[in-house]
């Protein structure tokens, strides 16, 4: 689950780490009160406002600017509230931005030069076991550092029997060329981290930049906090965080069905039991020259109740042209599945496109006989070769 | 031979009561699996699907001489139920459970360490060496006999090339479900050595898909030491960057992991690898001419 910046940056603060302050707005008049409120509590005269959208390269797309007065907070507040905000990680309708962040201006002049650094933990697949990555190149696209200079990017491997220790915690403030007060900054900041991470059930952090102030102060300018689903459990506060405004709305009302759904933008929508399988039979579509509409698990019990909500979940997307079912039937028996899709069939009344149905495994071809005797418009088939032949047929 | 079980192995299931536990207990005893007994922490004394039913795994095993283990514990539980396991002496311990959280699962592969013993899952369908044991909960009328073994992340993937393998005349050795978290206990490669070195596999089908780089390991190992001819299969060509699609471990991140740079690894590495899941059998039936 993802979390808007403003989300993260309180979280990371509970548990130590400091941030940039900030206070979260949904009117330009909330942005100008808030505003008023940082400049009581941190002394800052101008502002940052930051769109809150649950994506990257926001300030490439307008969503990032600086106000330098109050009228300014209000004006810039109303435009960035409301716009669709597109960033190289949005799609090109952009994302709706509902709230700003407005933030205390920390880039002010000072006794040392101010420098950007980059850090993120995560977990190492091929270890099974959490690290840290950091560069001093903050502030950039990771990625094109990765590519260009390499070496400057760092990695810290956290042992799990003892957790982060502190001579870790030196090496990364060392390698970062800090001192003095930065250095001790960096060392806190850096602890509290990981013990932000380790205590939220997190799947990854990336506070790109984290910065050093002008007067050595280690904060973090942005936050993109993202917790393991599978562990919200334990953290039933973190889940109350989730925004559903950010996730497309078919896939929230599938996710509530127990069907696992992700749009895509093409023109065979597909329902499959598994996620691999379904994987494979986009991949299937695409071969016989159509577009995977959508990915859709149905799960293990695919009955009629669900296989009916699945076709009403595919059926909204008008450029849908053709649906193509793919039941491996083990545990679950094939007739009975056929019996599903037929009643869910009937039930939505007049579906105008073909639907291909390739039911195999335990009594396959009784399924076939309820599918061909049923007189509906659907075709049946019992290998996939079959099914892919009939989507090139049909599309 | 076989690999990781076999009609020998004596075979305990960890939340064996349940409803989980008991369906697919019952499925496997009907296989002809040699289910020894179970445990459900509180109900130990009982007797369920006439098998005892411990109190704790270290019970079964010194009671039943238990060496394998399946578990069926919900996710919030089921790492302890691992470490329980390798504890008390198992030595093949194949996880069902779905959605155990990432931090547990760092947890119980470092504690493994000190243990003799190999993890299969979690998140997976099991192991099954067909017509001796099913320790999962694959459909085991699908799985036939014969001379080919299977290694994949998915399960009803799996279900479908063994359908294959069987329909173009040829069986299944031992199907090796690994699974799709992001930790598992036993990588694609792991999977591959043991078959690489069961004398009764023949040829070896790898199925993978989008995300990590398990696949990519194993066949620059098959390159290097391969002996049987393996073929391949890599879910999710068509899945865009950046997005779940139902296996945690599923994620398209860089250029490395994406379908299409997976195959391209495992074709320079001499695997057979069809582009359509569709040939899987086919394809198996032709390279074993």
């Amino acid at each position: 689950m993802n979390l808007h910046e403003y989300q993260g940056k309180e979280i990371l603060h509970s548990f130590g780490v400091n941030i940039q302050r900030g206070i979260v707005a949904s009117t330009p008049e909330e942005a100008v009160e808030a505003a008023k409120k940082l400049n009581k509590d941190t002394g800052t005269s101008w502002w940052v406002i930051k769109a809150q959208v649950h994506a990257g390269g926001r300030g490439k797309g307008g969503g990032v600017k600086l106000a330098k007065s109050l009228d300014d907070v209000r004006k810039i507040a109303s435009e960035i509230i409301g716009m669709n905000l597109v960033t190289p990680q949005t799609t090109k309708e952009g994302k709706k931005v509902h709230q700003v962040l407005i933030a205390e201006d920390v880039y002010y002049p000072g006794e040392s030069e101010t420098s950007e650094i980059y850090m993120s933990v995560l977990m190492d697949r091929q270890q099974g076991r959490n690290l840290i990555m950091y560069s001093t190149e903050g502030g950039m696209d990771i990625e094109q550092v990765a590519e260009d200079t390499p070496e400057l990017i760092f990695t810290e491997e956290i042992d799990p029997r003892v957790g982060l220790q502190g001579f870790q915690a030196r090496k990364i403030a060392f390698n970062l060329g800090l001192s003095g007060l930065a250095f001790k900054e960096m060392v806190k900041f850096v602890t509290s981290l990981y013990n932000a991470y380790d205590g939220i059930d997190a799947s990854l952090f990336e506070i790109n930049p984290v910065l050093k102030t002008s007067d050595n102060k280690i904060l973090a300018v942005d936050a993109k906090v993202t917790l393991d689903d599978n562990g919200l459990f334990r953290h039933p506060d973190y889940a109350a965080l989730r925004d559903i405004r950010e996730e497309d709305s078919t896939e929230v009302e599938a996710g509530e069905a127990g069907l696992n759904f992700v749009k895509l933008d093409g023109n065979v929508g597909c329902m499959v039991n598994g996620a691999g399988l379904a994987m494979a039979t986009m991949d299937i579509i695409k071969m016989a020259g159509g577009n995977p509409a959508n990915f859709l698990d149905v799960g293990g019990t695919a009955d009629a109740a669900r296989v009916e909500k699945a076709f009403r979940i595919i059926l909204k997307d008008d450029s849908v042209k053709a649906i193509l079912v793919n039941i491996f039937g083990g545990i679950v028996r094939c007739d009975r599945v056929a019996q599903g899709i037929v009643d869910a069939y009937k039930n939505i009344g007049d579906i105008d496109i073909p639907i291909i149905v390739r039911l195999q495994g335990t009594n396959a071809v009784e399924a076939k006989k309820i599918i061909d005797d049923s007189g509906l418009k659907v075709h049946s088939a019992i290998m996939l070769k079959e099914a892919a032949g009939l989507v090139k047929e049909l599309v | 031979m076989s690999v990781l079980v076999n009609k020998d192995s004596k075979i305990i299931v960890q939340g064996f009561t349940g409803k989980e536990g008991s369906f697919h207990a019952s499925q496997m005893i009907e296989y002809g699996t040699n289910v020894v007994g179970g445990v459900t922490p509180g109900k130990g004394g009982q007797t369920h699907l006439d098998r005892p039913v411990f109190n704790t795994v270290d019970e079964a095993v010194k009671e039943t001489g238990a060496d394998v283990s399946i578990i069926f514990i919900p996710p919030a539980f089921a790492a302890d139920g691992i470490m329980e396991a390798a504890n008390a002496g198992i030595k093949v311990i194949v996880c069902i459970t779905e959605g155990i959280p990432v931090k547990d699962m760092i947890k119980v592969k470092e504690y493994l360490k000190a243990f003799d013993c190999t993890l299969i899952g979690p998140n997976c369908p099991g192991v099954i060496t067909a017509d001796e044991a099913k320790v999962g909960i694959m459909p085991g009328f699908v799985f036939k006999k014969g001379n080919v073994g299977i290694v994949s992340k998915s399960g009803t993937l799996t279900y479908e090339a063994a359908d294959q393998v069987v329909k173009a005349g040829l069986g299944i050795t031992t199907a090796i479900g690994i699974g799709g978290d992001p930790i598992i206990g036993t990588p694609t490669l792991e999977a591959v050595k043991m078959l690489m070195e069961d004398e009764e596999t023949k040829g070896i089908v790898m199925i993978g898909e989008i995300g990590g780089n398990l696949e990519a390991l194993a066949a620059k190992w098959i390159k290097e030491n391969g002996t049987k001819p393996v073929v391949g299969f890599i879910a999710g060509e068509t899945a865009p960057a950046g997005r779940t699609m139902g296996h945690a471990g599923a994620i398209v991140g860089g250029a490395e992991d994406t379908a299409q740079a997976k195959k391209t690894i495992m074709r320079e590495c001499g695997i057979h690898v069809v582009d359509s899941p569709a040939d899987i059998g086919t394809k198996m039936a032709e390279v074993l001419k």
